[in-house]
């Protein structure tokens, strides 16, 4: 079998916020068609990872280099969190971040900006394209909605959500973006075990049949050792492991890091 | 029922408590020729009643602004009858209609101080449309706005005292400079929040004041500019009077034109982008969206209409100096904003007409009316934070409505 496409190589990244080193040199790939998962306790630095992935942070040291299947590669290494996402790679938040006082359709139509075109100027004239521009976003975001499952609450505020349906609205909003990479932190947090198992669903069928690949962070090990293919394991900033599901359980650095934490695989 | 009795029992204990409080300043007088001191008890009792009204009603209205953040947490929110009103089209476009037929008929039916008092208030709706851009949609927030009005202002007075150049001329470019100053403005501030925010563009509102002030040599300085050409019609000669009403038509004409390219703006994708700067700044970059570009372009736009009813602003006053833009302009304008309702185009609106059109017709209370300003500025905050009129929501058709209008 021919080496797959790597999408995402990220290789020795480390943070420093002052003197603590929340993320010592991480590295990690994520190849097409794949869902990776990186897990580890509380406060190992698994979010400050992805912050600085998608630009939010600009890494002490290391390299993140994205592969996209027909461009060049690019060095994502202090570029702009809406350079990053242009380049097809979104994400979600681990504390929920959405448009408040936004509907549920707007939040994803938010989505849609950096994929669209129209300036001020002819929004302001709003002639025939600007409108069939605004036209597709409305049908692509409630497009998205139908595949979320919240095709119902389209015209409802975001904040009037139920916590998960909010999760699921911020995976909408950044598929919106038309990604080939996607992030997920956390996204089962706060869910039930009904509302986990349809997002265990959910997350299948994006990778299925949207053919974007995924890395997840998640405490949920059920969910995880479900549905990911590769698994990392972060301690204390440092990857203690990788493997597959298998090998990660049987992993006994693993289950040192986990004794003790309340986990439930 | 054992609540209206806690509350009534407390309004009771606060006005005895005013009444003690006044005593000795309403009812007690000595009178210092005569050595007598006259007991005023019919004061007293206006006191008592006073208070505790205004307590019982205080404290009424407060359990009704809770009862309804209540309702509004539970998700169970009944939109108001004026919203429902307003969100159905076919009464809005005749609501405007008639507006519209009203204010072309007013400067014939009423005199010339009438028309100067509703230009100046129509100045205000257009500073508080484009104010309405940068802090009611992207949510930066600007304490030097005016300054802007002063570069419109001073673009006019100073081309057409130099050049010659005529108002129709001056209009674009006033509006232009407005938007290279909103730039020039925008960049230092590019990563400033809050307090940071609110101190710097106080400071640039304060520095164009300044320069205006104490370069003469271009602005001639505090003495101003005066005999600024009024608005020229295929060069027709004017009467005063002719020519106020001439202004006011172009007024209406601008806010009419301030309303339609805010509005589309605002239900554009430049104007989602700005709400979400708004609502939330790293979930908005993250969706890929230019910080950057998406701040200028609102400090820029926003800047645009002051730049542009500044040319108008001169050349009905036909006489400027940097009094005219202090930092209690910046404050009206902000406040007309705040008031009307952040993003809300018809709120702005009707917050400029009661800002400035109340004080005017209320001569009689001018003095208090800084007072009657922040009192109602608190009580908004308190009952009605949204403003007067909330934003009207943009309705969007897509294939699924059909369907989820079928089985609702
Ligand atoms: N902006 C910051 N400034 C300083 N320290 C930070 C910052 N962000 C994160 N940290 C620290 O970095 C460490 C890693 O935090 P991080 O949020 O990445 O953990 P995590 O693995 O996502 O944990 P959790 O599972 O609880 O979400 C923590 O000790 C945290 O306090
Ligand atoms: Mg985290």
């Amino acid at each position: 079998m021919a080496e797959k496409h790597k999408f995402l190589e990220v290789k020795g990244l480390t943070m420093d916020f002052g003197g603590l080193r929340a993320v010592d040199s991480v590295s990690l790939e994520v190849c097409e068609g794949e869902i990776a998962a990186l897990i580890g306790p509380n406060g190992a630095g698994k979010t400050t990872f992805f912050n600085c992935v998608t630009g939010i942070y600009t890494p002490t040291q290391g390299e993140i280099l994205l592969h996209p299947k027909e461009l060049p590669t690019r060095r994502l290494n202090g570029l702009k969190p809406n350079k990053v996402t242009e380049m097809g790679l979104a994400r979600t938040f681990q504390n929920i971040r959405l448009f408040s006082d936004m509907t549920v359709l707007e939040n994803v139509m938010i989505g849609r900006h950096c994929r669209t075109h129209s300036g001020i100027f002819r929004s302001i004239l709003r002639g025939k394209g600007v409108r069939e521009e605004e036209q597709q976003i409305v049908e692509t975001s409630y497009q998205l909605l139908e595949k979320v499952g919240l095709a119902d609450f389209a015209t409802e505020f975001s904040k009037n959500l139920p916590y998960g349906a909010q999760r699921r609205l911020e995976i909408a909003r950044a598929m919106a973006t038309e990604p080939f990479l996607l992030l997920l932190d956390e996204p089962a947090a706060g869910m039930n075990p009904q509302e986990t198992a349809e997002l265990d669903q959910l997350i299948c069928k994006i990778s299925a049949e949207d053919r974007i690949a995924i890395l997840l962070i998640e405490h949920d090990m059920k969910l995880v050792m479900n549905i990911s293919n590769h698994i990392y394991v972060m301690e204390y900033g440092k990857k203690i492991a990788e493997g597959s599901p298998q090998q990660i359980k049987d992993n006994p650095k693993v289950i040192e890091a986990y004794l003790g934490e309340e986990t439930d695989a | 029922m054992t609540d209206m009795l806690k509350e009534f029992k407390q309004s009771i204990l606060i006005s005895l408590w005013f009444v003690f409080l006044t005593f000795p300043l309403m009812v007690v007088r000595v009178n210092t020729t005569e050595s007598l001191v006259e007991w005023r008890w019919m004061n007293m009792v206006w006191v008592a009643l006073g208070s505790f009204i205004l307590s019982y009603l205080w404290r009424y209205m407060l359990a009704r602004q809770q009862a309804r953040k209540k309702v509004a947490d539970s998700g169970l929110e009944k939109q108001s009858k004026v919203t429902l009103l307003l969100e159905d089209a076919t009464f809005r476009y005749r609501a405007m209609a008639v507006l519209l037929v009203l204010a072309l008929i007013f400067p014939l039916a009423f005199d010339t101080y009438q028309s100067t008092i509703m230009i100046s208030a129509l100045i205000y709706v257009v500073l508080g449309l484009g104010l309405n851009i940068t802090v009611g949609l992207a949510g930066l927030l600007d304490l030097g706005y005016v300054a802007f009005f002063a570069v419109g202002a001073y673009s006019y007075a100073l081309l057409n005292h130099h050049f010659d150049l005529g108002f129709w001329t001056v209009l674009p470019l006033g509006g232009i400079l407005g938007c290279l100053f909103g730039i020039i403005l925008g960049f230092p501030i590019l990563r400033l929040r809050g307090d940071y925010l609110a101190i710097v563009t106080l400071g640039f509102g304060m520095i164009v004041k300044i320069v205006l002030e104490n370069w003469s040599d271009f602005s001639f300085g505090p003495s101003g500019i005066a005999q600024i050409d009024r608005p020229g019609l295929f060069g027709i000669d004017m009467d005063l009077a002719g020519s106020t009403i001439y202004i006011y038509y172009i007024m209406i004409a601008m806010v009419v034109f301030t309303i339609l390219v805010t509005m589309r703006l605002r239900n554009s994708r430049i104007g989602r982008a700005w709400i979400a700067l708004r609502e939330d700044e790293i979930a908005c970059v993250a969706m890929g969206i230019d910080m950057a570009r998406t701040k200028l372009s609102a400090y820029a736009l926003g800047a645009f209409w002051a730049g542009m009813v500044g040319v108008l602003f001169a050349a009905k006053t036909t006489f400027i100096n940097p009094a005219s833009f202090t930092f209690m302009e910046s404050a009206i304008i902000l406040s007309i904003v705040v008031l009307g309702g952040m993003g809300s185009i018809l709120g702005v609106i009707l917050g400029a007409f009661i800002l400035i059109l109340l004080p005017e017709y209320m001569r009689a209370f001018s003095e208090y009316r800084m007072l009657a300003f922040g009192a109602a500025m608190v009580l908004m905050m308190i009952f009605r934070p949204q403003g007067i009129i909330s934003n009207i929501r943009q309705k969007y058709e897509y294939k699924g409505l059909q369907k989820e209008t079928d089985n609702g």
